[in-house]
C-alpha cells in the first residue's frame, strides 16, 4: 500500500480516537455539527458538480428533519423507521419536482428556479401547518430518559460524534463510488450536451433522475439527523431558501468538483459563523451572511474551483513540473 | 434494412420536410444531398429520435421507430454523428468513446465499452492513450472523435451529418475513404449527408437529392448529377440556361 492510499485510513483511525482522547463539549459539539452539515455539503455537491444546481435541498432537509419529529411525536415511530420514510418522502417529492422538469428539458437558470420554488413551498407548508410542526417557533422532539437507541437520543456527545463521523464518512464513499462509476460520464457528457449525450445513447433524463434521488435521500437523512442531535428544529435552521443558499455558498468556497471539498467548505463557514457570533456577540446579528455574500463573490471570481480544489490544483501543475 | 415513408416534419407553420421516402438496403451507402436547409438534417434528427415526426412511418429492421427516444433508437443500432462535432471537453477522448460504447450498445459493460472504445479509435487512426484531451484535436481530429463515439454505440447504420465541413482537399478525401472503409471492413450501411457533391459521389452506392423538403431526385450518382432537376437546384436556372446555350454554341 502507498502512502496515498494508506492516508484514509490513518485520518479515520485519528477521528475516531479523537474524542477518547479529547472531550471538551463545546469543542466536539461544533465538530458534530460540522460532520453532519459536510454530509449535507456532499449531498448536494452530488447534484451541483454536474451543473444541476439546486435551492430545493433546503426542502429535502426540512422534510427529513420534520417527518422524523412528527411521526417520532404523533404516532411514537421509533427514528429508526421514521427516518427511511422520511427519506422516501424527500425522494417522493424530489422525483414530483425534478422529473417533469428533466422530461420538458428545463435546464439551467430555470431549473434552479422551480427547485428554489420548492424550498419556498416547504418552508411554508411547516409555517402554515403550525398547529402540528410548532411553525416558526420551532419544533421538539419528545425527550425520553437518558440515552435510548431505538429512540436515538444520546445524552454523551461522542456517540453523536462517532454516528456523525460515521454518516459523512458514508457520504464520502457514495461521492467516489459516483465518481468512479460510468454515470459520472454520463452525467459530465450531460451537463455538457444533453443532445449530444442522448446521441451517445445516454438515457438523459433517467441519469439526471437518478442523481437527484441520491442527493435528495442523502440530504434528507442530514436533515434528520440534525433533528436527532439537537432536538430542536426551526423552519429557518433546516428547510428554506437560506439554508439551500448555505449549501451553495459552503461547497463554492471548499471546491465543488473534489470529494473533500464541501467538507472543507462546512469547516469555514462554520467555523467563521462561530468565530463572528462569539466575537462580535449580539451587537452583529446577520454578520455571517454578509461575510458569507462578500466571500461567495470573492470566490466565484477568484477561485471558482474552491479552496481544496484551487489548492489541488497547484499541487498537480507542481509535480508535473 | 431501413424503409422511410411519407415523413412529414413541420416546425409550426414551415414544413422541413414533405412525404419523403426512400429504402435503404443493407451494406449501401446512401448519399444524402441538397441545399442549405433543404430538410436533411431534419430526417437525420427524425431517424435519431431527437425530433419526432408529424407523419410518415419509419422502420428499422423491420420494428417501427419513429416516437422512440433518442437513447432507445441508438441500442436498436442506429449511430449518428452531428454536422459541427460535439466533444465532451470535461471528459478525455477516451472517455467520450467509452462513455458512447457503454450506454450506446445498451449492454452497460465497462469491459465491453472500453474494448468497443480501442477498436473504434483505431479504426478512425486517433491515439487510445487513457489520458489525451479533447482540447488538443483541429477540426479533423475532432470529426474523426464524432466518427468514433458513433461507432463506438455499434450501429448497424450509420448517420453520418456532413463529416466534411471545414476539412481540406486532402483530409476530406481521407475522410471519405474512412466512411468506404467502416462499411467494408465493419459491414455497417451508412447514410451520408454532405454539401459537397464531388466527394461524395466517388463513394455513395447511391444518392438521393433533397430541395425544401421534398426528395427531387435518387439514383445511381451518374443518373442524379446529370439529372436536370439537381442541376437546377445545385446551379441555378441561369446555369441551366449557359450550359443549354454553351451546348447550342458547341453545335
Amino acid at each position: 500500500m502507498t502512502a496515498k492510499q494508506l492516508f484514509p485510513w490513518i485520518a479515520g483511525a485519528a477521528l475516531i480516537a479523537l474524542p477518547f482522547v479529547y472531550r471538551e463539549p463545546y469543542h466536539l459539539h461544533i465538530l458534530i455539527l460540522i460532520l453532519i452539515w459536510s454530509f449535507a455539503y456532499t449531498s448536494w455537491s452530488m447534484m451541483g458538480r454536474f451543473g444541476l444546481v439546486s435551492l430545493g435541498h433546503g426542502g429535502f432537509m426540512g422534510v427529513g428533519a420534520y417527518v422524523t419529529a412528527l411521526l417520532w411525536n404523533h404516532l411514537g415511530l421509533s427514528p429508526w423507521i421514521g427516518i427511511p420514510i422520511a427519506m422516501a418522502a424527500a425522494a417522493l417529492l424530489a422525483v414530483i419536482v425534478a422529473y417533469p422538469c428533466f422530461r420538458f428539458r428545463i435546464t439551467g437558470h430555470y431549473f434552479v428556479l422551480v427547485t428554489l420554488a420548492l424550498s419556498g413551498i416547504v418552508l411554508q407548508v411547516i409555517t402554515a401547518t403550525r398547529d402540528y410542526t410548532g411553525g416558526s417557533l420551532g419544533y421538539t422532539p419528545d425527550r425520553t430518559k437518558g440515552s435510548q437507541l431505538w429512540a436515538l437520543q444520546f445524552d454523551d456527545k461522542v456517540t453523536w460524534y462517532l454516528i456523525a463521523l460515521g454518516v459523512w464518512a458514508v457520504g464520502l464513499v457514495i461521492w467516489k463510488w459516483v465518481d468512479r462509476s460510468m454515470d459520472r460520464y454520463a452525467l459530465e457528457a450531460i451537463s455538457e450536451d444533453e443532445d449530444a449525450a442522448a446521441a451517445a445513447g445516454v438515457n438523459v433524463t433517467w441519469e439526471k433522475l437518478k442523481i437527484t434521488l441520491i442527493s435528495a435521500l442523502m440530504t434528507a437523512l442530514a436533515g434528520a439527523l440534525y433533528c436527532q442531535y439537537q432536538m430542536f428544529i426551526s423552519p429557518d435552521t433546516v428547510s428554506g431558501i437560506s439554508v439551500s443558499l448555505q449549501m451553495v455558498f459552503a461547497v463554492i468556497v471548499g471546491g465543488l468538483y473534489v470529494s473533500l471539498g464541501p467538507t472543507i467548505g462546512a469547516v469555514i463557514t462554520i467555523l467563521l459563523a462561530e468565530g463572528l457570533r462569539i466575537g462580535f456577540g449580539t451587537k452583529a446579528v446577520g454578520w455571517d451572511n454578509l461575510v458569507y455574500g462578500v466571500l461567495l463573490v470573492v470566490f466565484i471570481i477568484f477561485l471558482p474551483k474552491g479552496i481544496l480544489g484551487s489548492i489541488l490544483d497547484r499541487l498537480k501543475t507542481a509535480r508535473k513540473v | 434494412m431501413l424503409v422511410v415513408e411519407g415523413l412529414v416534419k413541420r416546425f409550426g407553420g414551415f414544413t422541413a420536410v414533405n412525404q419523403v421516402s426512400f429504402r435503404v438496403e443493407q451494406g449501401e451507402i446512401l448519399g444524402l444531398i441538397g441545399p442549405n436547409g433543404s430538410g436533411k438534417s431534419t430526417i437525420f434528427n427524425m431517424l435519431s429520435g431527437t425530433f419526432a415526426p408529424s407523419a410518415g412511418s419509419m422502420q428499422f429492421d423491420g420494428t417501427e421507430i419513429s416516437g422512440l427516444a433518442p437513447h432507445r433508437i441508438i441500442n436498436r443500432g442506429i449511430g449518428r454523428t452531428f454536422q459541427i462535432p460535439r466533444p465532451f471537453h470535461r471528459l478525455t477522448m477516451f472517455e467520450n468513446v467509452a462513455l458512447a460504447g457503454y450506454f450506446g450498445q445498451g449492454k452497460h459493460s465497462r469491459i465491453k465499452a472500453e474494448e468497443a472504445a480501442e477498436r473504434a479509435l483505431g479504426m478512425v487512426g486517433l491515439t487510445t492513450d487513457r489520458h489525451a484531451l479533447v482540447d488538443g484535436l483541429g477540426a479533423a481530429g475532432l470529426k474523426k472523435l464524432e466518427l468514433a463515439k458513433a461507432l463506438a454505440t455499434g450501429p448497424k447504420l450509420l448517420l453520418a451529418d456532413e463529416s466534411l465541413g471545414g476539412l481540406d482537399e486532402n483530409e476530406m478525401d481521407q475522410a471519405a475513404d474512412m466512411l468506404r472503409k467502416i462499411r467494408d471492413e465493419l459491414g455497417i450501411t451508412i447514410i451520408w449527408v454532405e454539401h459537397i457533391m464531388g466527394v461524395l459521389m466517388r463513394v455513395v452506392d447511391r444518392v438521393m437529392v433533397l430541395d425544401h423538403g421534398e426528395k427531387i431526385s435518387e439514383g445511381l450518382p451518374s443518373q442524379v448529377s446529370s439529372d436536370p432537376r439537381v442541376v437546377e437546384v445545385y446551379l441555378g436556372t441561369d446555369a441551366v440556361a449557359t450550359q443549354a446555350a454553351a451546348a447550342e454554341a458547341r453545335r
